[in-house]
């Protein structure tokens, strides 16, 4: 019988936190001048500084820390949104709450200036349009906990495109469609991401989890639907709206520096899901550090797939989760179907 | 001695529509009280009241000497375990990890359950007779599997109160006898259930007494032989329906064809 321990735990956790390691290392190494992993070690532990230096700690270590900041935090927000609504296919950018927050973003980006926001409001405002968009999801979808995977899918897409008709509106009446920078947003980037919010995204990050992490045993509850989970002592109503600011924080916090890079929310809690099991006790501290990796490779990626030119990061994790996204809603259906 | 769970003047509604209209019921310790009525008589909000999962309009439920609101959502869970209809469990989680969420009310909240809370998940699988299954995925199961799961997990809640939603719906013969037995032996070590079914004829055979439900009313309680009656079936089920005597003295359900008649000499 599979059964959760502390050691379970703590050694599941410990290899995720190792290969996260590797992966912080291989990002900075990767780039125009190629650096081994001794060169990016010293770089990072030692106190010589020279070229290697100035590279790793001024111009690599930002983007690297952001990509694993948002890959941790949209996983979790995935993680929490399947357990929410009870279905492997809820993912921040699938559902639409991610465009919220983006439209939020880029609201106060167009027009913040005139009311004196500076850049430090987009991730507060980020934040609100994720919250405010996981509730109008709430409220059209008719919260019963077992959406259909048909209903759950057609609201995203209507909140998606309606979301990304108003990002673009919104820019053009603000005068931010010159150059590619809507652009970099709707699909997701790493590349424009500015280092001075690395603190709001690590704070919405943590107060995420700090949210999360104490309801694990009781999402796990919830799965088995929502009068069980009543019945086996979960204050259910409290349980909804303790994750509905958790997902916001996080989704928020994604968004505002990195744009609408999907499926991550996806792609990496399945792939725990398989190899650890759906214990949420488990899944929610690893899908932080496996989310993590799994971002900043995928940024890696972007950064160095094509010489002299970038991807957006959120066209490679598009690239695999589309495909990924097909295939859980066959399945998901199937399952429905024999239940 | 005070009855592990008791209905005051219960009433319940569901939107507009009236559910219960006064419930007056009080189970006894280390009885099993059959609950039968047509669909739509209240049954299942029966138990929906008494989990707290449905706040009566009017009236109150008594657990243990309390009135339910005043005790905590975690220490219901502990005195009462709901064993459901419904069975659907999304993510691949196995049988055994799904009995032991019911040692969940009796963790602390960051809890991870101890050996002697995998023993006694592991004893109600034995019991039950899945512990073949723990390591199978939930999903994999059929329906009467998943039946039984939801039994092992609501045996391995320890509660003083059994509540069962037709658990015998989707089991073959076979195990609806076994399931009412167990039953039968949990309520032995001092435990009560009450058990919502239409299965007229076995649940006649295993439970102490009965509970007749018509349209949110309580039309008669007793036992078996006393309340299967051919004119109570008429109020509650809209039948005609002849009543036997198996040789233990246990009544035997057995609906007419079609058009009304007159009761027979078959009534007794």
């Amino acid at each position: 019988m599979r059964v959760l321990t502390r050691r379970r735990l703590a050694g599941v956790l410990g290899v995720l936190a190792l290969l996260l390691g590797l992966a912080l290392v291989f990002g900075l190494g990767v780039g125009p001048s190629g650096l081994a992993p001794g060169d990016v070690l010293r770089a990072l532990f030692g106190h010589e500084g020279g070229p290697a230096a100035d590279i790793v700690l001024r111009v690599r270590l930002p983007r690297v820390a952001l990509a694993a900041l948002v890959g941790a935090s949209l996983s979790v927000a995935g993680v929490l949104f399947q357990a929410l609504l009870r279905n492997a296919l809820a993912d921040p950018y699938v559902l639409g709450v991610s465009g919220g927050a983006a439209l939020g973003g880029i609201l106060v980006l167009g027009f913040g200036s005139a009311l004196g926001l500076g850049y430090g409001a987009v991730p507060p405002a980020a934040f609100a349009g994720a919250v405010i968009t996981t509730l109008l999801l709430f409220l059209v979808s008719g919260f019963q906990g077992r959406l259909s995977p048909t209903t759950l899918l057609l609201t995203g897409v209507v909140f998606n495109a309606f979301a990304s008709a108003a990002i673009v509106f919104v820019a053009s009446l603000a005068g931010l469609t010159e150059g590619a920078s809507i652009f970099l947003w709707l699909i997701g980037n790493l590349s424009a991401a500015r280092a001075d919010v690395a603190g709001f995204v690590a704070a919405f990050l943590v107060l995420g989890l700090a949210c999360a992490l104490p309801l694990a045993r009781r999402l796990d509850l919830l799965a088995l639907g929502e009068e069980s989970a009543l019945q086996l002592g979960v204050d259910v109503e409290r349980v909804r709206r303790v994750l509905l600011l958790a997902t916001s924080l996080l989704v928020g916090a994604a968004v505002s520096v990195a744009g609408l890079v999907g499926f991550v929310g996806l792609i990496v809690p399945h792939l725990l899901r398989l190899v650890l099991g759906p214990d949420h006790r488990l899944l929610l501290p690893a899908s932080a550090l496996g989310g993590a990796s799994f971002l900043v490779l995928c940024d890696t990626l972007a950064r160095s797939l094509l010489p002299g030119r970038e991807l957006p990061v959120g066209a490679i994790t598009a690239l695999a989760g589309g495909p990924l996204f097909l295939w859980l809603l066959r399945r998901e259906q199937a399952r429905r179907l024999a239940a | 001695m005070t009855a592990p769970l008791a209905f005051e003047g219960v009433e319940a509604r569901l939107g507009e529509r009236r559910v219960l209209r006064g419930v007056d019921l009080a189970l006894a310790p280390g009885e099993v009280l059959g609950v039968l009525g047509a669909n739509g008589a209240g049954k299942t909000t029966l138990l929906r009241v008494a989990s707290r999962v449905l706040r009566p309009s009017a009236g109150r439920v008594i657990v243990g000497g309390q009135p339910i609101e005043r005790i905590g959502r975690r220490a219901l869970a502990r005195a009462l375990a709901v064993v459901p209809q419904e069975s659907f469990v999304p993510f691949a989680f196995r049988v055994g990890e799904v009995v032991l969420m019911g040692r969940a009310p009796h963790l602390g909240l960051l809890g991870f359950e101890s050996p002697s809370d995998v023993t006694r998940a592991c004893d109600a699988m034995e019991r039950v007779g899945i512990a073949a299954l723990a390591d199978r995925p939930l999903s994999g199961l059929s329906g009467g599997e998943r039946q039984l799961v939801m039994l092992a997990r609501a045996l391995a809640q320890d509660p003083e109160v059994l509540l069962l939603d037709e658990p015998t719906a989707f089991l073959d013969l076979r195990h609806r006898v076994e399931v009412l037995e167990l039953v039968r032996a949990v309520t032995r070590e001092g435990r009560s259930a009450l058990v919502v079914s239409h299965d007229l004829a076995l649940v006649a055979r295993f439970c102490d007494r009965l509970a007749l439900l018509a349209e949110g009313r309580i039309l008669a309680i007793g036992r078996p032989a006393e309340v299967l009656t051919p004119e109570r079936l008429r109020q509650a089920f809209g039948i005609e329906a002849d009543v036997l005597a198996a040789p233990d003295g246990s009544p035997i359900v057995l609906p007419r064809a079609s058009a009304p008649a007159a009761p027979t000499g078959a009534d007794r």
